[in-house]
């Protein structure tokens, strides 16, 4: 057993690139969900229309990299708009079923087949990121000792760390603004805040927008540090562990999704790390007819499931989250 | 201001007693309001109005539609036709916030305090025309904070004129029924407004705090507002109402001052019953009418003086 590749692993991914998409990703669901108590359950649409609209305007277009960040972050505020239009004046369970239909419809539509000119099938696109490469001014890359990245790795996370941080403090200077304490009000009963004299679907749908804004950061974020964007990447899952990151941290607090984040990928690559090394070699730590190697790649999810259940039981509110503020719910 | 009160009482007193009867300056004028629930008429209003500057209470039994017809009048509820104006203009297809801004602002049947925001950040959200609530300015603190430690005063003020100044900083979510009545009626006054729509605002209070919710209604007309209110609790609509208008059935049946209106045999037909003024342990129904007549008379009379 060897304790400093669990630790590399775990560290690594906790401050690694994979962690900095969900962090980004939570932030855009922690406007949606945390503050505003919109259900999207569809971030990954708006990571997927993003990353797309930066992919194809590079690659099938052949257009500027820029140009594609901005057509990216467009049609992911386009998205918002279309999605919201519809639904935010209903109850709130109506946009949860739309976003997750949508981020499906989406995942489809840039994997099939007769799209595979413009979104290049299953494959996806790449060869967008070079600009985005080239840019990286580190000439190796690092070994800590705990944490080890590559060059590319590197220069990812800075980037990554430096959006994350805009958009923490973005999310900061917003919620503790007026504007902010409507998206509360309005999270905690739409109603008194219309006779108030609040239009509250306008802020519902500025608040749509803000996070699908930060989903469809995440999404270009994401196909940029892997080069590569494939469909597969935005299915709901994506969505799903953005959620688990959100809630691990708390809700409705800044640095919740950042750390909620941090916290569910040091668990999946430490878990995961330590149940491989246990399983592999000629004597293993645990027994073949217990575990195989091929199931201990699996079983961290398990044991993450377990762990949700656990924090929301014993402390729903998240590691940030204010009890006093869970223990009011249900009136 | 208390010329004026008394003005708007008095120009009352030559109002005739029938429902939908014109009114000397209305606030409020509304007529062919209809909204049906499936095969029920919940509101059929032929004509209302409401006087400015008083107290006016709808009363009716239970599905009488005066929760509904208050969700009509705000905006909160379209009627299937029928037109009414609000200071002359016509609200009809206005959205709830837009009459709210207006200056008609509710509050609501089951209180909606904001639990997981504070007292004071609860009485904050009721100011009206907030740049720190434009999402371009909103992350810019100079721009909104001296607005906000204005509108931090005005609250300030009215927490304690209704008593919640200790509760500050609690969490709305933690302060009893009474208290977030009280809260309620406060951050409607934070918009303020110029007519004030309670709905029920005694239901399910302490009597000690009713008291002083009737004297923080009285206070309201006091300051020149206009009062419009719901309530089942008689003794309130006799003690601070200067007007009843009585609806059954989705209609308007009756109109009146609280005397008249008590006295009438079709509210008491429809809603009061024919020993609404007396203690069901009494048996001597007669003498207790009689009394009861002639309390009212005294109280008529010192009106009158």
């Amino acid at each position: 057993m060897d304790f400093g590749t669990i630790i590399d692993a775990a560290f690594s991914a906790a401050l690694g690139p994979q962690a900095i998409v969900f962090a980004l990703a939570a932030i855009g669901l922690n406007v949606h969900f945390g503050y505003t108590g919109l259900l999207n359950f569809g971030q990954a649409g708006f990571m997927s229309i993003a990353a797309f609209g930066l992919a194809v305007t590079v690659v099938t277009w052949d257009m500027p990299f820029w140009l594609g960040i901005v057509v990216g972050m467009i049609a992911a505020v386009v998205l918002a708009l279309v999605l919201g239009i519809p639904t935010l004046r209903l109850r709130a369970d109506y946009l949860a079923i739309v976003t997750i239909a949508t981020s499906e419809i989406l995942r489809l539509i840039f994997g099939a087949v007769e799209f595979k000119d413009t979104f290049g099938g299953s494959n996806g696109l790449n060869g967008f990121a070079g600009t985005y490469q080239r840019l990286n001014p580190y000439g190796d890359g690092v070994d800590l000792g705990i944490v080890s990245f590559s060059r590319n790795d590197l220069w990812s996370i800075t980037v990554g760390w430096t959006l994350v941080a805009i958009s923490s403090l973005l999310v900061f200077a917003l919620m503790r603004s007026p504007w902010g304490r409507v998206l509360k009000s309005i999270r905690e009963d739409e109603d008194a805040v219309r006779s108030l004299g609040k239009n509250v679907f306008a802020y519902k749908m500025q608040a749509l927008v803000l996070g699908g804004v930060f989903g469809g950061i995440a999404g270009i974020f994401h196909i940029l540090k892997q080069g590569s964007a494939v469909p597969t990447d935005f299915n709901t899952t994506f969505t799903f562990y953005a959620y688990a990151a959100l809630l691990i941290g708390g809700a409705a607090r800044v640095l919740g999704p950042v750390v909620g984040s941090m916290i569910f990928w040091f668990l999946i690559a430490g878990i995961g790390s330590f149940f491989s090394q246990a399983t592999s070699g000629a004597d293993p730590l645990l027994p073949e007819w217990l575990m195989t190697n091929t199931q201990a790649s699996l079983i961290r999810f398990i044991l993450l499931g377990l762990g949700l259940m656990l924090l929301m039981i014993f402390r729903p509110q998240g590691i940030f989250g204010d009890r006093r503020e869970i223990a009011i719910d249900g009136r | 201001m208390a010329v004026e009160l008394s003005e708007a009482r008095a120009a009352l007193a030559n109002v005739s007693n029938e429902p939908g009867a014109a009114k000397p300056d209305p606030i409020v004028k509304g007529s062919n309001i209809t909204r049906t629930f499936g095969g029920l008429k919940a509101v059929d209003v032929e004509h209302i109005e409401i006087q400015r500057g008083v107290i006016t209470a709808l009363i009716g039994p239970n599905g009488a539609g005066k929760t509904t017809l208050f969700n009509l009048l705000t905006g909160f509820d379209e009627p299937d036709e029928g037109d009414w104006a609000f200071n002359g203009k016509s609200l009809a297809k206005v959205p709830a916030y837009k009459v709210a801004r207006r200056g008609m602002v509710r509050t609501f049947q089951l209180t909606k305090v904001l639990s997981k925001l504070t007292v004071i950040e609860n009485m904050r959200l009721g100011a009206t025309g907030q740049r720190g609530e434009k999402f371009f300015s909103a992350a810019f603190k100079s721009l909104w904070s001296s607005q906000e430690d204005a509108n931090t005063v005005r609250a300030d003020d009215l927490l304690a004129r209704f008593k919640l100044d200790a509760k500050r900083e609690d969490f709305a979510g933690s302060l009893s029924g009474g208290q977030r009545k009280l809260l309620e009626m406060a951050r409607a006054l934070m918009v303020d407004p110029e007519l004030i729509m309670l709905d029920e605002p005694m239901a399910g209070v302490n009597p000690a705090l009713k008291q002083s919710l009737l004297g923080h209604v009285k206070s309201l007309r006091d300051e020149g507002r206009t009062v419009l209110f719901v309530e089942h609790d008689m003794d309130m609509v006799r003690d601070i109402s200067d007007w009843v208008i009585v609806m059954a059935q989705g209609q308007i049946v009756a109109e009146g001052t609280p005397q008249s209106v008590m006295a009438d045999q079709r509210v008491i037909d429809a809603y009061l019953g024919a020993h609404h003024d007396t203690d069901i342990t009494e048996i001597d129904v007669a003498d207790l009418e009689a009394e009861a007549d002639a309390e009212l008379d005294a109280e008529a009379e010192e009106n009158k003086s």
